[in-house]
């Protein structure tokens, strides 16, 4: 496949990069990444893979834009307030990006759709608010062999770490389980500062170009913390895959998807 | 003794448990956090067990559920 010229000029910062070049963009064009979550972190990833001109980009949401999600999903606007999350971001993505193709997903990801809606990418991009969603992401990917990004945010916080199956730690292996509901404050009980999602956000999509590049390390194996008012960054580095993990080990315990209670303040209204 | 925690060496009393430290470091939600050791998760229930040695290397790791 040769680029076209207007391929050669959206794309020349990273062609102009060593490590990137011609081969790395084509592998991006080529990439299909599944960003689950349009909010505070899927909205900065969203709008940055679109416009790395990552090839196929999945998002999937069952919520509608809200007044109170303007703080800090910002691949949505005023206007869209009403609109299905996953239109609203599609829209915007194909704005910044005509060179690529969008698939929208309007629903919840539970233990029935998980499997079949992660099948078709290559990396996958954690973007929820809640434990039950999270551990969910953790265990379908690793049942499914799928390299993804973890994250979460709340107040002036936020931490990721990349999972690759059967190479490095999983969620899981850091939490064995998820916390009672209401027990760990969620961001709507708890607040957010606005630009965190963008800070984590931007990283989850900066590992899964990494990912689909191959270029440099990837953030296997260490969980990275990030504290707004120490402006601190801290890469903790992760205990091995072992045996100890439930989902991940060579002889799981957890080999079917569960789904938890959600958080009884974060249920739909 | 000198102790590690959250990349910061700071000094304690020789031989504090895993359970003194998250007290004295005022963790939140203690009942919650996961507590590595020289890069070893040490289990919840052996947090009042084990003993801290000098140089060692604490971590505290939160659940962090936020994200939309």
């Amino acid at each position: 496949m040769a680029f076209t010229d207007e391929q050669l000029e959206r794309y020349s910062r990273h062609i102009i990069l060593k490590e990137i070049g011609v081969k790395g963009q084509k592998k991006l064009l080529a990439g299909k990444v599944l960003i689950i979550g349009a909010g505070g972190l899927g909205a900065p990833a969203a709008m940055y893979l679109a416009a790395a001109g990552v090839g196929t980009i999945g998002i999937a949401d069952a919520d509608k834009v809200d007044l109170s999600n303007l703080q800090r999903q910002v691949i949505h606007t005023t206007n869209d307030i009403g609109k299905r999350k996953v239109e609203s971001a599609a829209e915007t993505m194909r704005a910044i990006n005509p060179d690529i193709t969008v698939n929208t997903y309007y629903d919840f990801v539970n233990s029935s759709n998980i499997m079949d809606l992660i099948a078709d990418y290559d990396f996958i991009l954690d973007g929820t608010d809640n434990f039950p969603a999270k551990f969910l992401i953790n265990d379908a990917c690793v049942m499914a062999g799928k390299p993804f990004s973890h994250a979460g945010i709340i107040r002036f916080k936020g931490q990721l770490t990349t999972v690759i199956p059967g190479e490095g730690p999983c969620y899981r292996c850091i939490f064995k389980n998820p916390p009672p509901k209401d027990a760990v404050p969620t961001c709507k009980q708890a607040g957010v500062i606005g630009a965190m999602g963008g800070v984590i956000g931007s990283l989850q999509a900066m590992e899964a170009v990494k990912y689909l590049t191959g270029v440099g390390e990837l953030l296997s194996g260490y969980l990275l913390t990030y504290d707004a008012l120490k402006m601190e960054f801290h890469k903790v580095k992760l205990p091995p895959r072992g045996d100890g993990c439930a989902v991940c080990s060579d002889h799981p315990t957890i080999t079917e998807l569960i789904d938890y209670e959600q958080a009884a303040c974060d249920m739909k209204q | 003794m000198k102790i590690t925690v959250a990349g910061e060496t700071k000094e304690f009393d020789d031989g504090i448990s895993v359970s003194k430290l998250i007290e004295l470091e005022n963790v939140e939600t203690p009942q919650y956090v996961t507590v590595s050791v020289n890069e070893e998760f040490v289990d919840s229930g052996a947090f009042g067990s084990t003993a801290l040695k000098d140089g060692d290397n604490v971590e505290f790791l939160y659940f962090m559920g936020g994200g939309r």
